[in-house]
């Protein structure tokens, strides 16, 4: 019994002394490929994005090393808590459920959210109760534009729910729903490459948008990482980076 | 019932809301489940007596129907209908009614239900002994007399416990109505589980409303069971 407390005390000292001794000099961070165009691999197997490039860039700033490791959506946040890697960088959506468990850094992108229909409709004013009462609103079913219908319209219009994305395109181009509202590069992708759609109103934001995530007690860490972002937004290496990838602003 | 109290109040998920839009599931999966099995059983006495008939032209449509609704799953029967329908029909009269998802699932689960109602009863309308059948010819009555006061009484009744199970069949299968956008249990259960991220109290509470339907459902079939089959109970002992 007292050699096993004992070398469970020492094992724990060892533990401490390397969170203490962390200098971070080298950063792993988790990514769940692909994700076009924010992760993916490029033909030769190295991995290129968006999402990659700014958090080589932020690196750069803090003086660390990147190192990026692959791991699946599902288990990509116990895997941050059971200390596989340092931060996870994978277009993750700030939400109290998750801050529940870890820490989020400034959100560094939000796509933007719109509205899409059929031609005909474009005219129609999606921000008005009036303009949608009696309308059939498709939405993905627990996404922050499935809150924003609820909340705004869900009193006069019928808001209906889809798992994935493509049920919800083939509904629409069934004729089933009247308008639908999106993330906007997921609407561009299966919706507006057909000419008999497009996009009404204007294109806006929701949400408090996507940022990595540490575990809760390496606050330091995250913000040396809010620090190399908040430099990177505002010299432009940002915007750089940016338009490699978009033809929109998802800049916050 | 404080422990009621202390249940409610120490969770955020079973709030008034949710219990509101169960309820709302609870009703859709009812209505979808009783209409189908209504117009199911109707449609499938005449194909029944069709397919146990000795003409090829009347038994083999009535063959090929029930082969291909019950060599299909039925979430496929759902999905060619909803889908099927919104491509074909969009610009005719009859669209208003197909837009409702409610009349394309309707459709899908009354059809599935009448072929295997079909093959339930079919399979009793053939077994009925021989006696029944010669002791009502010898009555002098016609066709159509014996068939509606001996065989398929009879049939109906033999076919009851089979029956029961077709009709649990049918509840449990309306979940898949959820797909296709209906509110029903299990499309109400989705909606809460991603709105607080409670996949284990969402589903679990819905596991236990169907198991309480399912328990009626069986209580009822007993009971008409003993009702119905109440003859060939062995006689008591005096």
């Amino acid at each position: 019994m007292k050699k096993l407390l004992i070398s469970v005390g020492c094992a724990l000292s060892l533990v401490a002394g390397q969170a203490l001794a962390d200098k971070w000099d080298t950063v792993r961070i988790a990514v769940d490929v692909p994700y076009e165009p924010f992760e993916y691999k490029k033909p030769d197997g190295t991995l290129t994005g968006f999402e990659v490039e700014l958090g080589n860039a932020a690196c750069e700033e803090i003086k660390a090393k990147c190192e990026w490791i692959v791991q699946a959506w599902d288990g990509i946040i116990p895997g941050l808590l059971a200390r596989k890697y340092d931060a996870i960088m994978s277009s993750m959506s700030i939400t109290a459920e998750r801050a529940e468990k870890v820490l989020f850094s400034e959100g560094y992108y939000n796509t933007p959210t719109a509205w899409f229909g059929k031609k005909e409709n474009a005219s129609l004013d999606v921000t008005s109760k009036d303009a949608l009462n009696g309308k059939t609103i498709g939405v993905q079913r627990g996404t922050v534009q499935d809150n924003y219908a609820t909340e705004n319209f869900g009193s006069v219009a019928d808001i209906k729910r889809y798992s994935t994305a493509d049920d919800l395109v083939l509904d629409l181009q069934g004729g089933r729903l009247d308008v639908v509202v999106l993330d906007f590069p997921v609407g561009e992708q299966t919706i507006m490459n057909d000419d008999k759609y497009d996009q009404i109103g204007e294109r806006f934001q929701l949400g408090e948008g996507i940022g990595m995530a540490f575990r809760k007690r390496d606050k330091e860490l995250a913000a040396k990482f809010n620090a190399a972002l908040d430099k990177l937004k505002k010299n432009g290496t940002y915007d750089t980076i940016m338009k490699k990838y978009f033809t929109y602003d998802i800049k916050i | 019932m404080e422990w009621l109290e202390q249940i409610l109040s120490s969770n955020s998920v079973f709030k008034l809301s949710t219990f509101v839009e169960y309820w709302g599931g609870l009703t859709q999966t009812v209505q979808l489940v009783f209409l189908s099995l209504v117009i199911g059983l109707l449609l499938s006495f005449p194909l029944a007596l069709m397919r146990s008939s000795d003409n090829p032209y009347l038994s083999r449509p009535v063959w090929l129907f029930t082969y291909v609704f019950r060599g299909t799953p039925l979430i496929v029967q759902l999905y060619l209908i909803y889908y099927g329908s919104s491509f074909t029909l969009q610009d005719t009269f009859l669209w208003p009614v197909f837009k409702e998802a409610f009349y394309p699932a309707l459709i899908a689960f009354v059809l599935n239900t009448a072929a295997y109602t079909t093959e339930i009863l079919r399979g009793a309308i053939v077994t009925t002994p021989r006696g029944e059948i010669e002791a009502a010819k010898a009555y002098g009555m016609s066709w159509w007399k014996r068939t509606h006061r001996i065989i398929v009484p009879s049939a109906f009744r033999r076919a009851l416990p089979a029956y029961s199970n077709e009709v649990i069949f049918m509840l449990h299968a309306s979940a898949i109505a959820s797909t296709v956008t209906i509110l029903d249990l299990t499309g109400a259960a989705y909606n809460i589980y991603s709105r607080y991220y409670a996949p284990f109290e969402a589903f679990i509470f819905v596991a236990f409303v169907y198991l309480l339907i399912s328990f009626s459902i069986i209580y009822l079939f007993k009971h008409l069971e003993n009702k119905m089959m109440a003859h060939m109970k062995p006689a008591e002992a005096k």
